[in-house]
C-alpha cells in the first residue's frame, strides 16, 4: 500500500477530485495549505506600501491506496491538475506499513 | 243727504295726523331697524375678524408644529445616521484593516467610544461644548444635562427640542475620539486607551466645538471674534484627531517589526462595507449640520455626495498613474478623504466646487499617506492623520476659497462669504481656526499622553502584542475557523 500525496492549485480540486473517483479512489482527505515552489509568490499593494507574498495557498490531498491502484491513481491526478504552467504542484509517494480501520480493527488493504 | 258726503274737515284732519304720526312711527322704526341692523353688521364684522386672527394663529402654530415636525424628524434622523458610522461604520472599515489577531480589539475601541462618551456627554461633555460661557469654553450651566428639555434653543437650532440636539452633537462626540484610534492601532492597551480618549474628550473636544460652534465662541462663524467657516466639523472633528493620530502615534512609536514586517489588512471585505455605512452616514453628518430639514441641508448633502465620489476617482487615478492599478481599498480610502475635506466645506460651497475639492483631496492624502508617511518613516497605521488631519486641513483652507454667499449668506445677503467671491480675509480666518485646533491637538494630546503613560502604561507589552489585542485585552478571538469549531 502506498500513500500520494499531492500539492496542486486550489482551483483544481475538484477536477481531480472527480477524477479520483473515477478511477476509484474512496477516501480522500485534503489539506488546506500555503507555500511555494520555484514560482516564488506575487506582490500585492495596500495605500502604496508593497508586499511580497511568498507563500501562496495551495491544497494538498493525500490518498493510501493498494499498490494496483497507485499508477491510475496518479494518472488521474496528473491529468486533472494539469495547466501545464509553473507552479502546478508536486506529488509525492511513499509506502505505507499498515493501515487501521478505527472502527473494527482491520487491517492491511482491507482497512483502506 | 247724500249718501256719499265727504268726510267732515275734522275727520279728514284727524286722518291726517293719524298718517302723519304713523309716518313718524315708521320713521323711527325705520330708523331703529336699520340702526339695529347697523349693530348687528357691526358685531359680525368683528366676530368675523376675530375668528379669522384665530385661523391666522391657529394656522401659523400649526405652520411652526409641522416645521419642527419636520426639521425633528430629520435631526433624529441625521444623529442615527452618524452614529452610524461609528458603529458599525469606523469600526469595520478600521478592523478590516488591521491583522486577523486585533479585529475585535479594534471594533472594540469603536465600540467603546458609543458606550463612555455617551455617559461623559450627560455628565459634563455637552455643558462643556455648548453651554454658556466664555470664548475658550462652555460653562457648568448644562451638566448632567441640567435644563436640556424639548424646549428649543434658540442659540443653536429653534425649531427643534434641545434634547434632539444635544444627541445629534453627541454622535459627533462619539465618532472624533474613535478616528484616532487608527493611529495607535494594534498597540495600545485597552485600559489607557479609554483614559485617554475620555480625557481627551473634555480637554480637547469640547473646548473646540464650543470655540467654533458654541454660543459666543472665538471661532464661531456668526458673532466669533475669528469668524471660521466649519459646518459640519472640518476643524473640531477632523483636524483634532488626524493631528492628535500623529501626535499619538510618534508618542507610542511603532509597532514591533514595523515596517520590515508585512502587516497587511486581514480583511478589506470589511473595509469596504465600512467605508460605504461611512458614506451614508456622512449625509446625516453634514446635511444634519443644518439642523433643520431646508434647502441648506439639501446643498449640504448634495455636496457631500459630490466630493465623496470626485475624490474617490482622483485618488484611484493617482494610484493607478503610479502603480500601475487602481485598489479598492485606494478608491475607499479617496472617498473617506473626500468626505473629510467636504465636511466644513459642505454648506457654504456649490456642487461645481464639491468636486473640485474632491479632486484635490484624492490626490493630496494619496500623497500623504503613500509618500510623505514613508519619508517620514512614522505608523500612523491607519493613516488618521494623512486622511482625517491632512484631508481636514486641506478642506478647511479650500472652505475659505470656494465658499459662496449664493449657499449660504452667512455673512449677510449678497456679502462676499469666500475668497473667490472677494473675500480674500476669509483664508485668514481659515487659517486661525486651522492653527488652533492644531495647537490645541498637539498640546492637549501630548499632556494627556504623558499623565496615562505614568499612570496606567500605554503600551501593550511585546508579548501581548505579539499575542494581539482580541487575546491579549479582551480574552476572546473575532475568528474560530478551527476544525473543532463547534
Amino acid at each position: 500500500m502506498h500513500k500520494i500525496e499531492a500539492i496542486i492549485q486550489p482551483s483544481k480540486l475538484d477536477a481531480v477530485k472527480e477524477a479520483l473517483l473515477e478511477v476509484g479512489v474512496e477516501g480522500i482527505t485534503i489539506l488546506e495549505a500555503r507555500g511555494h515552489g520555484r514560482q516564488k509568490g506575487h506582490t500585492e499593494f495596500y495605500r502604496g506600501r508593497e508586499y511580497s507574498v511568498d507563500l501562496l495557498p495551495k491544497v494538498k490531498l493525500e490518498i493510501v491506496v493498494v499498490d494496483a491502484m497507485v499508477e491510475k491513481s496518479l494518472q488521474a491526478i496528473i491529468s486533472a491538475a494539469r495547466t501545464g504552467r509553473i507552479g502546478d504542484g508536486k506529488i509525492f509517494i511513499s509506502r505505507i506499513d499498515d493501515a487501521i480501520r478505527i472502527r473494527n480493527e482491520e487491517r492491511g488493504d482491507i482497512a483502506l | 243727504m247724500p249718501l256719499l258726503s265727504p268726510k267732515s274737515p275734522r275727520a279728514s284732519v284727524s286722518t291726517t295726523i293719524a298718517i302723519r304720526c304713523l309716518l313718524i312711527v315708521a320713521l323711527f322704526a325705520g330708523v331703529a331697524v336699520l340702526a339695529h341692523a347697523q349693530t348687528t353688521t357691526d358685531a359680525g364684522q368683528s366676530a368675523r375678524i376675530a375668528a379669522l386672527e384665530q385661523q391666522v394663529a391657529a394656522n401659523k402654530a400649526a405652520a411652526a408644529s409641522a416645521q419642527t415636525s419636520g426639521d425633528n424628524a430629520w435631526m433624529l434622523t441625521s444623529a442615527a445616521l452618524v452614529l452610524m458610522m461609528t458603529g458599525p461604520g469606523l469600526a469595520l472599515f478600521y478592523s478590516g484593516l488591521v491583522r486577523k489577531k486585533n479585529v475585535l480589539g479594534t471594533m472594540m475601541q469603536s465600540f467603546a467610544m458609543m458606550a463612555v462618551i455617551t455617559v461623559l456627554w450627560a455628565i459634563c461633555g455637552y455643558s462643556f461644548a455648548f453651554g454658556q460661557g466664555t470664548a475658550y469654553f462652555g460653562g457648568l450651566g448644562n451638566l448632567f444635562l441640567h435644563g436640556v428639555g424639548v424646549t428649543p434653543n434658540a442659540n443653536y437650532a429653534a425649531t427643534i427640542p434641545e434634547q434632539t440636539f444635544m444627541v445629534y452633537q453627541l454622535m459627533f462626540a462619539i465618532i472624533t475620539p474613535a478616528l484616532i484610534c487608527g493611529a495607535f492601532a494594534e498597540r495600545m492597551k485597552f485600559s489607557a486607551m479609554l483614559l485617554y480618549l475620555t480625557l481627551w474628550s473634555i480637554i480637547v473636544y469640547s473646548p473646540m466645538a464650543h470655540m467654533v460652534w458654541g454660543v459666543g465662541g472665538l471661532l464661531n462663524a456668526s458673532g466669533g471674534k475669528f469668524p471660521c467657516l466649519d459646518f459640519a466639523g472640518g476643524t473640531v472633528v477632523h483636524i483634532t484627531s488626524g493631528v492628535s493620530a500623529l501626535v499619538t502615534a510618534l508618542y507610542i512609536g511603532k509597532r514591533v517589526g514595523y515596517p520590515k514586517e508585512p502587516m497587511m489588512p486581514h480583511s478589506l471585505v470589511l473595509s469596504f462595507i465600512g467605508a460605504c455605512l461611512l458614506w451614508v452616514g456622512w449625509f446625516g453628518f453634514n446635511a444634519g449640520s443644518a439642523l433643520a430639514a431646508n434647502g441648506l441641508a439639501t446643498s449640504a448633502f448634495v455636496n457631500t455626495h459630490f466630493a465623496a465620489a470626485a475624490a474617490a476617482i482622483s485618488w484611484a487615478a493617482a494610484e493607478w498613474i503610479r502603480s500601475g492599478k487602481p485598489t479598492a481599498l485606494g478608491a475607499i480610502s479617496g472617498a473617506v478623504a473626500g468626505l473629510v475635506a467636504i465636511t466644513p466645506a459642505s454648506g457654504f460651497v456649490d456642487p461645481m466646487s464639491a468636486i473640485w475639492i474632491g479632486l484635490a483631496t484624492g490626490v493630496f492624502c494619496y500623497f500623504m499617506v503613500v509618500k510623505v508617511k514613508i519619508w517620514f518613516g512614522y505608523d500612523d497605521s491607519l493613516d488618521s492623520f494623512g486622511v482625517h488631519g491632512a484631508g481636514g486641513t486641506l478642506g478647511a483652507l479650500l472652505t475659505g476659497i470656494f465658499a459662496t454667499s449664493a449657499i449660504n449668506p452667512v455673512f449677510g445677503a449678497g456679502k462676499a462669504t469666500g475668497w473667490l467671491e472677494g473675500n480674500a480675509h476669509q483664508l485668514l480666518n481659515q487659517l486661525t481656526g486651522v492653527a488652533l485646533a492644531w495647537g490645541i491637538s498637539i498640546v492637549g494630546t501630548l499632556i494627556i499622553l504623558f499623565v496615562v503613560d505614568k499612570l496606567v502604561g500605554l503600551r501593550l507589552s511585546e508579548e501581548d502584542e505579539h499575542r494581539g489585542l482580541d487575546l491579549a485585552a479582551h480574552g476572546e478571538v473575532g475568528y474560530d475557523w478551527e476544525i473543532n469549531a463547534h
